[in-house]
């Protein structure tokens, strides 16, 4: 038994452990269990980010009460570029290993993404006007957020108006991955061009220019904006999970389980 | 504290539709979200349910047969 050919061929016991959740059927449950810690923690943190940005952080001296968008604002440009990194990352392991949780991820963060892109947008176009004295010019940071909004939305109507699961998830990851590039050039649009928008207030070079308890309720709101994303994220990749594989045993038994049975769990 | 009162935390120092209609529209959308997901997976599992008693039924006339 021990020198069969298949033996030679099994995965050691750290390969089992990387690629065991890499399935829909042993990743589904897993994801069911994080949805609950998700909301709780993206709830706690919106009340405290909300108490911050409202009744600790003072008021602007140069902008009075109109910079508190901030806290919706910079979060959810955030999360627009990094869902779009982590759609992009999803479709090169897709191709790359074939595995179709993998696809599945990318399609379940893009919604999510293009919610986020459009309110950096909206909440952007709200700021501009009190501060600037216009709700939008084509200035590289604007313009290019708005390109990753297109970009957000071609994926999903690419993906929409292909029937085979396989192909759309091919076509999607082209979208995904050519697009990727736009999402450096947003990032650094205010240093390479002269925008109207301001710079980064915050950066991962030098100390922030803003006031300490500004900046706190700007990352509480990010990190409740990551939970809220992660746990959408979740539920819709269960949902795919379902819709994608309904034919194969894992679902069948889970639907089995009862008409309210482990589907939900 | 930086409101002495509930209209000045309203008025938000004259930028009060600014702020909050950049509040509520990002709410509405969360909120919109949420409803569109749990429809989703409702449906989902609804479809699941029906293909699983189709087959049954499928079977069972095979069997009769």
């Amino acid at each position: 038994m021990s020198d069969s050919p298949l033996s030679a061929a099994r995965v050691p016991t750290a390969g089992v452990s990387l690629f065991h959740y890499a399935s829909p059927q042993t990743f589904f449950p897993l994801a069911g269990k994080l949805l609950w810690p998700c909301w709780i923690a993206s709830l706690l943190l919106t009340v405290a980010g909300l108490y911050t940005a409202f009744f600790v952080a003072p008021t602007d001296a140069t902008q009075g009460d109109s910079y508190r968008i901030i806290f919706i604002h910079v979060p959810a440009a955030w999360m627009s570029m990094v869902i779009y990194m982590a759609m992009a990352f999803w479709c090169a392991v897709g191709l790359v290993f074939n595995t179709r949780l993998s696809f599945m991820m990318s399609s379940a963060l893009a919604p999510t993404g293009a919610l986020w892109a459009f309110i950096a947008l909206w909440t952007g176009a709200l700021w501009g006007k009190p501060t600037w004295g216009t709700y939008w010019v084509w200035d590289a940071r604007l313009t290019s957020e708005l390109i990753l909004f297109f970009l957000y939305c071609g994926y999903m109507a690419l993906q929409a108006a292909i029937d085979d699961p396989r192909r759309a998830d091919r076509a999607g990851a082209l979208i995904a991955i050519v697009g990727a590039i736009n999402v450096p050039i947003i990032y650094f649009s205010v240093k390479w061009w002269n925008t109207l928008h301001q710079g980064s207030s915050v950066s991962m070079t030098q100390s922030p220019t803003m006031a300490t308890t500004m900046l706190t309720g700007m990352l509480l709101m990010a990190l409740a904006a990551w939970a809220y994303t992660i746990g959408a994220a979740l539920v819709r990749v269960r949902a795919i999970m379902i819709e994608r594989e309904r034919h194969t045993d894992w679902v069948r038994q889970l639907s089995n389980a009862g008409s309210n049975g482990d589907l939900n769990a | 504290m930086n409101w002495e009162s509930a209209g000045q935390f309203w008025a938000m120092g004259g930028y009060g539709f600014f702020v909050w209609s950049s509040y509520a529209v990002t709410a509405v959308l969360v909120a919109a979200e949420l409803i569109a997901l749990s429809r989703r997976m409702r449906r989902a599992r609804a479809l699941a349910a029906r293909d699983l008693a189709l087959e049954r039924m499928d079977s069972g006339k095979r069997g009769r047969t």
